[in-house]
């Protein structure tokens, strides 16, 4: 059993240094071990790699251990503030870098298409934004580092009026600062 | 002499009147708002005639007045004013008025004016109604002008010629709250809360911002707008007079600060905040700020509207699974579902009988404006267009504007209370959207 563990552990301190150079190089790494697995596993090495930064000059998140750009905006089907299964993914790796960066705080807009009235959908923006909190809040991100605001229909990404231009602005949009 | 005066006169107004005083395309250029596109009046229309009056000679195409007269009363739908071309006498004093005239014309009603003052284009102005068939002076009335304010006493007059022959009240002299903005979806995006007269002319920004703002609403006395502002990065509701410009922040609690309503009296304003987490109905008593809350659901409830004896207010909610329009007695806190059509119904406004609202109605997925009566028997959808909202009553109630699409393009649509009536204000650049008509107003 121990000996299992420490081949694991060697492994894993394996894939850290394989990312530390990776990233260094300016290259992605092929299909790797989740990063996200093993950061959350691992013990501390004796002697820690070079982590690479968690965020870009801008001030917006990598996904951790890599340098490639988190994904800042979620999309939402018509009427509802449900997240969808393919953003869950990207929100626990939010939830990642706010954990490990207390001292980071993220602002989260909720938006809506143009369809229906301008209130109402300033409501339903912030149901947009209050799913998004209430996911990193329960992902263990202190509440404190989160603040929402709905725009509602306001300030759409597309302002043309079709399908296309309403699945664009049905978002929630990640702000970091 | 006057005589050539009055035919040069003529000559030199036929080629524009011609398009202008012609139903159903005529339209009058205007500077807040584009040309106004008239598209449906009554069947059966008083037919009128507004004579030039003697100052008009004198003004600018856009300060006529017998062309803002004949206007208003064409855009109304009850009136079907002459061309100019067609009169066979150009009277603008008593003693110039042949009934005969006007009678073989088939003209029910005539109009005459002209300045009293020593110059033209300054002084008072004074019209004359008549009843052509009882070859009879009905009224008369002197306004004084200054000389930016030719369009105001035109609206005036219109206003007085409208409630003599129908008896109902004017509200050609009221004026429009409107969001115009610009560049939206660029980082150049810019919002203004403008005002301009009915007609969408005069208009002037009363506040700009390169952030959102929405819901505009007039305080009773026609001297304050309240507004949800987003200029610092969140919502905030804000009363702003119009006269200085003043502003003053009065709701920015965490969360939604949204759709200020002001009560009847004045005193009190209805909006909607998220604080205790969800979007509720509040009243605040503006004296002091304080606060009470009006709904407890954990739904959307929001979009509130008064009665006009501030004893109830209707609102969106969406407690029933999807938006409908609900009452709660402000007494009793007695909740009560209005709506019962369709799957949307929201952002309703009452008609100040207390016996009709109109709504944003959803049918076979377009949003149209709907009227539906309290007792629920009597409903109708009184626009065709689509993306149709943010429907506001003009006081006398006979017409709402609200904003729909053209073309791609926001701009502001008036329709009769009967939907028998309809006229476009087009927007001369960007979106126009989210009217709010003006109560009466002391000094236009």
């Amino acid at each position: 059993m121990i000996k299992q563990w420490f081949q694991f552990l060697l492994i894993m301190m394996g894939v850290l240094v394989f990312a530390g150079c990776a990233s260094t190089s300016q290259t992605q790494p092929t299909e790797a071990p989740d990063p996200l697995e093993a950061a959350d596993t691992a013990p501390a090495p004796q002697q820690p790699p070079p982590e690479p930064p968690a965020f870009d000059s801008a001030g917006n998140p990598y996904v951790p251990g890599t340098m490639r750009v988190l994904g800042r905006t979620l999309y939402f089907d018509y009427d509802s503030a449900d997240i969808k299964a393919s953003d869950l993914r990207a929100l626990e790796l939010h939830a990642r870098v706010l954990r490990n960066n207390r001292d980071r705080q993220v602002l989260i807009e909720g938006h809506c298409d143009e369809r229906g009235t301008r209130e109402y959908n300033l409501a339903l923006g912030e149901g947009r934004a209050n799913s998004v909190q209430t996911f990193l809040t329960s992902a263990g991100v202190f509440a404190s580092q989160i603040e929402t605001v709905s725009y509602g229909e306001e300030r759409p990404e597309d302002p043309g009026h079709n399908e296309d231009a309403w699945s664009r602005n049905r978002r929630a949009l990640l702000i970091y600062r | 002499m006057n005589v050539i005066k009055l035919v040069g006169f003529r000559g030199y107004q036929l080629k524009i009147l011609l398009s202008m005083m012609f139903l159903p395309f005529c339209s009058v250029a205007a500077e807040g708002l584009g040309t106004i596109i008239i598209d449906a009046g009554y069947d059966r229309r008083t037919s009128i005639a507004i004579v030039p009056f003697d100052v008009d000679r004198s003004l600018g195409p856009t300060d006529r007045l017998a062309d803002i007269i004949g206007f208003d009363l064409a855009r109304s739908g009850y009136f079907d004013p002459m061309a100019f071309d067609n009169m066979l006498s150009l009277p603008t004093k008593p003693e110039e008025v042949f009934f005969r005239d006007w009678r073989i014309l088939g003209v029910e009603y005539l109009v005459i004016g002209r300045g009293l003052g020593s110059l033209p284009g300054n002084g008072p102005v004074e019209y004359r109604v008549y009843d052509v068939y009882n070859e009879r002076e009905i009224s008369s009335g002197i306004h004084s002008v200054n000389d930016k304010d030719w369009r105001a006493v035109a609206h005036l007059i219109s206003d007085e010629v409208f409630e003599l022959i129908t008896g109902i009240r004017g509200a050609f002299s009221t004026q429009l709250a409107y969001v115009l903005a610009t560049n939206v979806g660029l980082p150049t995006a810019t919002y203004n809360l403008e005002i301009a007269d009915s007609d969408g002319q005069r208009g002037r920004t009363l506040f700009s911002s390169s952030q959102p703002l929405m819901s505009a609403s007039w305080s009773p006395d026609g001297k304050l707008i309240a507004y949800v502002s987003f200029e610092e990065r969140r919502p905030s509701i804000i009363v702003q007079e119009i006269a200085t410009g003043n502003r003053r922040k009065i709701a920015q609690f965490q969360g939604l600060n949204g759709s200020p309503v002001f009560s009847p009296d004045g005193e009190k304003m209805a909006m909607v905040l998220s604080r205790d987490g969800n979007p509720e109905i509040y009243v605040m008593r503006l004296s002091d700020g304080r606060l009470r809350r009006i709904t407890r659901h954990h739904g959307i409830d929001t979009e509130p509207s008064w009665d006009a004896s501030g004893d109830r207010i209707i609102f969106t909610s969406d407690r029933g699974g999807q938006p409908q329009i609900y009452q709660v007695d402000l007494n009793t806190n007695y909740v009560e579902r209005l709506t019962f059509r369709g799957s949307y119904n929201a952002r309703a406004r009452l008609l100040g009988d207390g016996n009709n609202m109109v709504y944003v109605h959803r049918r076979d997925g377009l949003f149209h404006i709907a009227r539906q009566s309290m007792e629920r028997d009597d409903f109708e959808i009184l626009t065709s267009t689509n993306l149709d909202e943010s429907p506001s009553i003009a006081p006398n109630g006979t017409m709402l504007i609200y904003a729909t699409q053209d073309r791609g393009r926001g701009i502001l649509s008036v329709v009769s209370i009967d939907g028998r009536v309809k006229y476009r204000l087009p927007s001369v650049s960007g979106d126009v959207r989210e009217p709010a008509w003006s109560p009466y107003l002391e000094n236009p």
